[in-house]
């Protein structure tokens, strides 16, 4: 098996598309977090129904 | 868009060097970010309020977000005035590196993806001064005022005032007299800040036709402006004092800190141009690098007066 050369254009973007890989990583890991604060301290639980006699 | 038009646009931005990652985050005024973030993180955690720690941080970050959206939409606008200034001429546009039409694009898309997520993390108050302050910041002041008035600093100046105000809406949910006074120590801030830049650095705006005070009604007048200017900032600075957000730590700095900038005021008042010449405007570039460490410890102070009220310690009592 052999690699192909990467091409020349690859090369020159590479910082670009690194940086642009950490900020995407980095937004899931922020929705991801953002979800499990919100849930846990029960933001999206049902408001609960008013006892009554 | 043709193969032809991608060919020859490639074929540009590789002659004046391919943009780099760093050439993107330029855009977004890193600099400038920085008092954005730290005016924000004291609003915020000055607030009566406690913030989830995790949402705080991403808030912050989303405001942030939305100041660098803004700051690449004023580098799309001003690319014209920026390739003549020299303080700016090497910025991503104008040196070629990043064209037009991408910083258009980072912009709107960051400003409209920074306020969703300021609505989603925070609330919709917040997300909703967030949107204001870009508006602002590229509509009345980079397309508006900057071009056609003098006083574009004074009311522009608006835009980077917000950031606190921001902040504590993220906690309260609301605005109050204490947000309301942080973004009136900023506001009366910029137009000293400015004014003593554009007098050492006269030739830049001159040569750009932006209607700075000190092109429009001259170098004296600017003096006097900027006199006028400090002492109105004295006054809200030392009343912050006596708030919810003051307290004897701040009230020291800012007695401290408002001594020193009034006095530097009044030096350059006091001076001609025959005399700012002759030391190379040392008095002027003195009083723009205390201006920097005013808004920075009148802040700063804020943040130990929070910091330390848990322990009982900070503000009156």
């Amino acid at each position: 098996m052999s690699f192909r050369e990467p091409h020349e254009l690859h090369k020159r973007r590479w910082g670009r598309n690194i940086g642009l890989a950490v900020v995407l990583i980095g937004l899931i890991g922020i929705v991801f977090g953002m979800t499990v604060v919100k849930v846990t301290r029960g933001d999206y639980e049902p408001p609960r129904a008013e006892a009554t006699n | 868009m043709s193969d032809a038009t991608i060919n020859t646009q490639t074929a540009q931005t590789a002659q004046a060097g391919e943009a780099q990652f760093g050439d993107y985050f330029a855009l977004l005024k890193p600099r400038v970010m920085t008092l954005v973030v730290f005016t924000a993180a004291v609003g915020l955690l000055a607030a009566p309020v406690a913030v989830h720690p995790f949402l705080a941080f991403v808030s912050i970050l989303f405001i942030a977000v939305g100041g660098g959206a803004s700051g690449a939409l004023n580098m799309w606008y001003d690319a014209d005035i920026d390739a003549v200034m020299k303080r700016t001429a090497r910025r991503p546009i104008p040196s070629g590196r990043v064209t037009g039409d991408e910083a258009l694009a980072i912009g709107i898309a960051l400003s409209g993806f920074s306020v969703i997520m300021l609505g989603l993390a925070a609330n919709w108050l917040a997300a909703g001064l967030l949107a204001f302050t870009i508006f602002f910041y590229v509509v009345i002041y980079t397309m508006w005022l900057k071009r056609w008035t003098p006083q574009n600093i004074v009311i522009g100046g608006a835009a980077g005032a917000f950031p606190p105000m921001i902040g504590w809406a993220v906690a309260t949910g609301g605005i109050s007299i204490e947000s309301v006074l942080m973004f009136t120590l900023t506001f009366l801030w910029t137009p000293p800040h400015f004014w003593a830049l554009a007098l050492f650095m006269r030739g830049d705006y001159d040569n750009a036709g932006v209607p700075m005070l000190t092109v429009t009604h001259g170098r004296r007048s600017t003096r006097n402006h900027i006199l006028v200017y400090t002492v109105l900032l004295a006054i809200f600075a030392l009343a912050t004092a006596f708030t919810q957000v003051g307290g004897p730590i701040y009230l020291a700095a800012a007695v401290i800190l408002n001594v020193l900038f009034v006095k530097g005021a009044i030096q350059i008042w006091r001076r001609d141009e025959a005399a700012s010449e002759a030391d190379n405007f040392a008095v002027e570039k003195k009083f723009f690098k205390l201006s920097l460490m005013y808004l920075f410890l009148h802040f700063g102070a804020i943040l130990a007066e929070a910091a330390l009220a848990p322990f009982g310690l900070g503000g009156w009592g």
